[in-house]
């Protein structure tokens, strides 16, 4: 985290809350499921308003800590502060203020999507239409549709609704678009870019790197129990910073020593491509272009490769584990 | 929270039940297999049995003469009643835990009393209509006495019956692991005591022994009971069986206690 780590004064994570306006703010949290330590001193905020992307491989922690943020479990150690309660003991008040889709979808088997949305509506103080709720997640057509004849994909739309029907500021999607095919992934992506646009804060589980670098604002990766690197898709990991890939295809006839003074050595790729790795790209191709261009020769396969946030993060999570 | 904030916030919960018992209700008139087992099973049992002993057959209660559908349906009614609020609510309760949907529930401000006030509403109301349906055709068809006293105290026994076995129904679902594995084996543990209680065998033709053991168990108290209810000369002249209704309640709190201190919202695994 980025954030000087607190001494674990409650009042200090009190004024932190309020200047930032977090709606979720964690410090040295930990959960320990007998000898285990499942998580081991997480920091974590998320400021209102905000999609948070939370990555880790299976078994870094990374459900443990959503649950425990739910207020599904109870944590071990640290402290914790959603939307200003602690979820170990919130009540009903708290739980209408957070929205939640679990990772399997349950909706009421023999009960049709707005009656479904209806039952849930009740234990509401402030829902939302059910057919606004329909419309926010695209079920409309489904309305008067059995749950158990939707399809996975719909399912999936439906706990989304459910999760929406009570009009809550916080939203947690646990790995909401498992299982969709391309289309109906971009489909939910709309979907939660839509709810953002409607100043909802979103704490979003996914294994999809696509999806986090199109969602979300800032990005939290958890490896072994820790906090590995945190940051915007952009600059996460050291990403802006990180060395780019140059490729190219000498020209036939030439060798490595034909080519121009460049500021890193010249590699062979698997393909026989030549490969220099620099983290300044332009200095690289300011004389290699310069002098294909001076002397006519093509550089075919001619390419620059930055970092992808999932190369970041397969280093990431391999490097601590 | 102050004690008037959560007193009025428990009176506005109560509409809540209603509105949870309405779509309990629904998807239970949707499920054929709630509705088979719940009530086919027990109708055309008392159709059946009384059938084979023939119309004009008796069975004795508590050293009672009785005509055969006098003994027939208090006794199915009695198995009625553990089909809906045991068996059944067993397995409803089992199948929405295992699919996610009872932590999906808790995820709401919903209180969880008003879910299980909801689920044992609809449960005692089921039995009820069963009950209600057996009673319809033994005065009907097999010369079942009806009167105001009879139904005030059956349906006072049904209910007491019914929460009880609500409360046992809870109590093991903390046990059972899965949906699958729900039915089996509610039907495993309740047939030998339907067979030991009187339920299909009229009690003069089980061993004293037998009916000894079984009286201590949940399932035939709830049937002396009923039987009580109809003729109380199998009960030394009195309508309401007050021991055995002890017994029954007995179950129900030990179900009771057992289902609060183990009682799982969450899917069985890791």
């Amino acid at each position: 985290m980025t954030e000087p780590a607190l001494a674990g004064g409650a009042p200090a994570v009190q004024a932190a809350a309020g200047t930032r306006q977090d709606v979720v703010t964690v410090r040295g949290l930990r959960m320990k499921y007998g000898n285990y330590e499942a998580v081991r001193g997480i920091d974590l905020d998320v400021a209102r308003g905000e999609i948070l992307a939370f990555l880790g491989p299976n078994g870094a922690g990374k459900t443990t800590t959503v649950e425990i943020l739910e207020g599904f479990r109870k944590r071990t150690g640290g402290e914790v502060q959603v939307l200003g309660a602690d979820p170990a003991h919130a009540g009903p008040d708290w739980r209408a203020r957070v929205g939640v889709v679990l990772q399997e979808s349950a909706p009421e088997a023999l009960l049709t999507v707005s009656e479904c949305l209806s039952m849930y509506a009740g234990y509401y103080p402030r829902p939302l239409p059910v057919a606004r709720a329909l419309d926010l997640v695209g079920l409309t057509g489904k309305a008067g549709s059995r749950c158990d004849r939707l399809s996975g994909g719909q399912l999936r739309r439906l706990d989304m609704a459910l999760a929406l029907i009570g009009d809550p500021e916080l939203i947690f999607l646990d790995e909401p678009t498992t299982g969709f095919d391309p289309s109906a992934r971009r489909a939910a992506w709309d979907v939660i870019a839509g709810l953002r646009d409607l100043g909802k804060t979103i704490f979003l589980t996914t294994h999809y790197m696509e999806e986090a670098e199109t969602l979300a604002d800032r990005i939290v990766i958890i490896a072994a129990g820790r906090i590995v690197a945190s940051g915007t898709p952009e600059t996460i990991g050291g990403r802006a910073t990180d060395a780019s890939t140059i490729t190219f295809r000498i020209p036939e006839d030439l060798t490595v020593a034909d080519l121009p003074a460049l500021p890193a050595p010249v590699t062979a790729n698997s393909h026989g491509a030549a490969e220099i790795v620099h983290e300044d790209p332009v200095q690289v191709l300011q004389p290699l272009t310069t002098w294909a261009l001076q002397r006519g020769y093509p550089l075919g396969d001619l390419s620059v490769h930055r970092p992808t946030l999932e190369e970041i993060y397969l280093r990431l999570t391999k490097e601590s584990s | 929270m102050t004690t008037l904030e959560a007193r009025r916030a428990r009176v506005n919960a109560l509409p809540l039940v209603g509105h949870q018992v309405r779509y309990e209700m629904r998807a239970y008139l949707r499920n054929t297999r709630a509705r088979i087992f719940t009530v086919a099973v027990p109708v055309v049992l008392l159709v059946l049995l009384v059938l084979l002993f023939g119309k004009n057959g008796s069975a004795s209660a508590g050293g009672q003469k009785l005509k055969i559908g006098e003994y027939y349906v208090p006794h199915i009614a009695a198995m009625a009643i553990v089909g809906s609020a045991l068996v059944n609510l067993l397995i409803s309760v089992v199948a929405k835990r295992e699919s996610g949907s009872l932590k999906r529930r808790r995820a709401t401000p919903v209180p969880a009393w008003v879910l299980i006030a909801a689920d044992a509403v609809t449960s005692i109301v089921s039995g009820l209509v069963v009950v209600a349906i057996l009673v319809a055709i033994g005065s009907l068809g097999y010369g079942v006495h009806l009167s105001w006293p009879v139904i005030g105290v059956t349906l006072v026994v049904c209910i007491i019956g019914s929460a009880a076995f609500c409360c046992l129904a809870y109590a093991l679902s903390t046990i059972v692991g899965s949906a699958d594995s729900a039915g089996p084996m509610t039907q495993f543990a309740t047939l030998p005591v339907y067979f030991i209680s009187g339920i299909y065998i009229p009690d003069n033709v089980l061993p004293r022994w037998v009916l000894d053991v079984a009286g201590v168990l949940p399932v035939r108290p709830l049937a002396v009971a009923l039987q009580a209810a109809f003729v109380p000369a199998t009960n030394h002249g009195a309508r309401f069986a007050v021991v055995p209704v002890l017994v029954v309640l007995a179950w129900g709190v030990a179900g009771l206690v057992i289902a609060v201190m183990r009682f799982s919202w969450a899917p069985r695994r890791s």
